[in-house]
């Protein structure tokens, strides 16, 4: 457990870089998928750290990424800065509804948290002014990233300024779960009753990892605007929502690499799967969520450390 | 002197189902006090209400004077008033180590920090290490909770709850479910704690509580019946009766 915790973060970072020289032409594909990978770790800090579901985290993707458009198109078009105000309303949002979604227990969480998440898209469809409704943002244009790396046609800098950010949020979030803080969360997950009687306070402890989380998310949200060119409903849709559930659970809910791995597994999937067949590709994404759950118990990162404790057993 | 624990009428009502009624108990401090009844007493109920895990119908509580009836469990813990609870409440995912620690990491209020590894804390960990070998848990620090034998999740109970550092300490069977012999040695560590911790159990084992209490409260029916010595109640018609006389229906229990 501690090997893969600690070790998997460089041999995933040389993956990724290795990508870029391997895959030229498919680095738009891949800058999704860190912008995916961002988003599913934001997400597992709940389910997998604190062990609270939510259902609608994709409110806070989509707010970062209608944030970083809205700007965008009114003329801030410097990228960082518009992630970082996506990072900080996505995370006020987040902290805003910490007070509905904390309280309560899992299944009154899933269904707030799904019900806000319906509210947000209705809202962001009737603010057509804002929004561009139904058909979406795509009239703004990104200046260069920090006033130097202009987004070029094929994707380098949306592949470089996507995987920074998936490394400082890599990083940060790593730091995070092995600090105190991150101790407390998992108390929260392992015995939500025991945590006042050892004097904890636990919804401030929840309220700030769902601001994070939320913050986070609408990082991830920002860049997806920002190196695709365009903002939509779907970005902050049930279904990106269910998606990010399944990414952290195929990857192993709880392991930071293991969620990475999640999302990348996930999103290949996916396209394998309705290119085999674009009618039935759910049935295979059924099927392999249950095995991740049932057979590999814990996902990729728990099928990796029960291969790792039984390589071990043996030498 | 002010006393350690001391409730006012203290009322703990389901609807209409009295579960404790109008208790009014005096804990002096630095006392070794146990809270004895038979099943469906009340005595978990009161635990409850002291504590503050449950609030309270009516009455008020004060701990070393201070009013904390209308503080939740968690300000209660941080005046010094800690438990431990009849069937486990671990963090059973965690080493024995991270349980004791979380626990003093909270108290300290550390667990604001997120920009630092926790087993760094050196003050931390030594901390927890004391409380680990005075429970006869250090060979079992990196050992997960739930791979642990019951007898040993029991004295993890009582290890977190003193890294709270308490004043006043409510154990709630501290040796439930554990065999005769491994309930001798959870009662000889409790009886081990520094005499300036003061000590409010409840116990089904009449042998150890008359051992180990220095003073006996008897509830039945969720009021308090009688209170005195152990020589006082075990010289008591009534607690025979209600108690003692149907010891071997409890022993059973």
């Amino acid at each position: 457990m501690r090997l893969i915790r600690i070790g998997a973060g460089l041999p995933l970072l040389l993956a990724a870089v290795a990508s870029f020289f391997l895959f030229p032409e498919y680095l738009s594909l891949l800058n999704t998928l860190f912008i995916l990978a961002i988003f599913a770790l934001a997400y597992d800090l709940l389910q997998g750290h604190a062990g609270v579901v939510s259902l609608g985290h994709a409110v806070f993707f989509g707010m970062g990424a209608y944030t970083a458009a809205v700007l965008a198109a009114h003329g801030v078009t410097e990228p960082v800065v518009g992630l970082l105000a996506a990072l900080l309303l996505s995370g006020l949002l987040a902290l805003l509804l910490t007070r509905i979604v904390v309280v309560g227990n899992d299944l009154t969480r899933l269904l707030v948290t799904l019900g806000i998440g319906f509210l947000m898209l209705e809202a962001a469809n009737q603010a057509r002014w804002l929004t561009g409704g139904a058909d979406g943002m795509s009239d703004f244009t990104m200046g260069p990233v920090l006033g130097l790396f202009r987004f070029d046609f094929a994707g380098e800098t949306a592949f470089w300024y996507s995987l920074a950010a998936l490394v400082l949020v890599y990083a940060f979030l790593w730091r995070l779960t092995t600090s105190p803080f991150g101790l407390a969360l998992r108390g929260i997950r392992e015995n939500v009753r025991r945590m006042p009687a050892i004097g904890a306070p636990v919804r401030r402890h929840l309220a700030t990892a769902y601001t994070i989380s939320g913050g986070i998310a609408g990082l991830a949200g920002a860049l997806l605007a920002q190196t695709s060119n365009f903002a939509s409903l779907d970005m902050l849709g049930f279904e990106r929502s269910a998606e990010v559930m399944m990414m952290a659970t195929l990857g192993g809910t709880g392991s930071i690499p293991g969620v990475v791995l999640g999302a990348v597994g996930f999103s290949y999937l996916k396209d394998a799967l309705s290119a085999m067949s674009p009618k039935y590709w759910h049935l295979g994404i059924g099927l392999v969520l249950m095995l991740s759950v049932f057979v590999l118990r814990g996902g990729i990162a728990g099928g990796v450390s029960a291969l790792l404790r039984r390589l071990r057993g043996r030498g | 002197m002010t006393p350690a624990i001391e409730t006012e009428g203290l009322t703990l009502r389901y609807g209409h189902f009295t579960a404790v009624g109008d208790v009014s108990l005096r804990v002096e401090a630095g006392a070794r006090h146990a809270l004895i009844g038979p099943n469906g007493a009340g005595k978990t109920s009161l635990v409850h209400a002291l504590t503050g895990n449950v609030p309270a119908t009516a009455g008020r509580i004060r701990v070393a004077g201070q009013d904390v009836t209308a503080l939740s469990q968690a300000e209660r813990v941080r005046r010094g008033l800690a438990r431990t609870f009849q069937i486990n409440q671990l963090f059973r995912g965690l080493t024995v180590m991270e349980n004791v620690s979380l626990a003093i990491l909270e108290r300290e209020r550390k667990t604001r920090q997120f920009w630092r590894s926790f087993a760094a804390d050196r003050a931390v960990a030594e901390e927890a290490r004391e409380h680990l070998a005075f429970a006869h848990l250090e060979e079992l620090a990196d050992r997960p909770v739930r791979s642990l034998p019951y007898g040993s999740q029991r004295l993890v109970e009582i290890a977190i709850a003193l890294a709270t550092r308490p004043r006043v300490l409510v154990l709630d069977e501290p040796a439930a479910g554990v065999p005769a012999a491994q309930s001798e040695s959870i009662f000889e560590r409790i009886n081990a704690l520094p005499r300036d911790l003061t000590l409010l159990f409840v116990e089904h084992d009449m042998g150890l509580v008359f051992r180990f209490a220095e003073r006996i409260t008897v509830l039945v029916g969720g009021r308090i019946m009688t209170e005195g010595t152990p020589a006082e109640i075990q010289a008591d018609e009534r607690v025979r009766e209600v108690y003692l006389g149907r010891r071997g229906h409890h022993g059973a229990a």
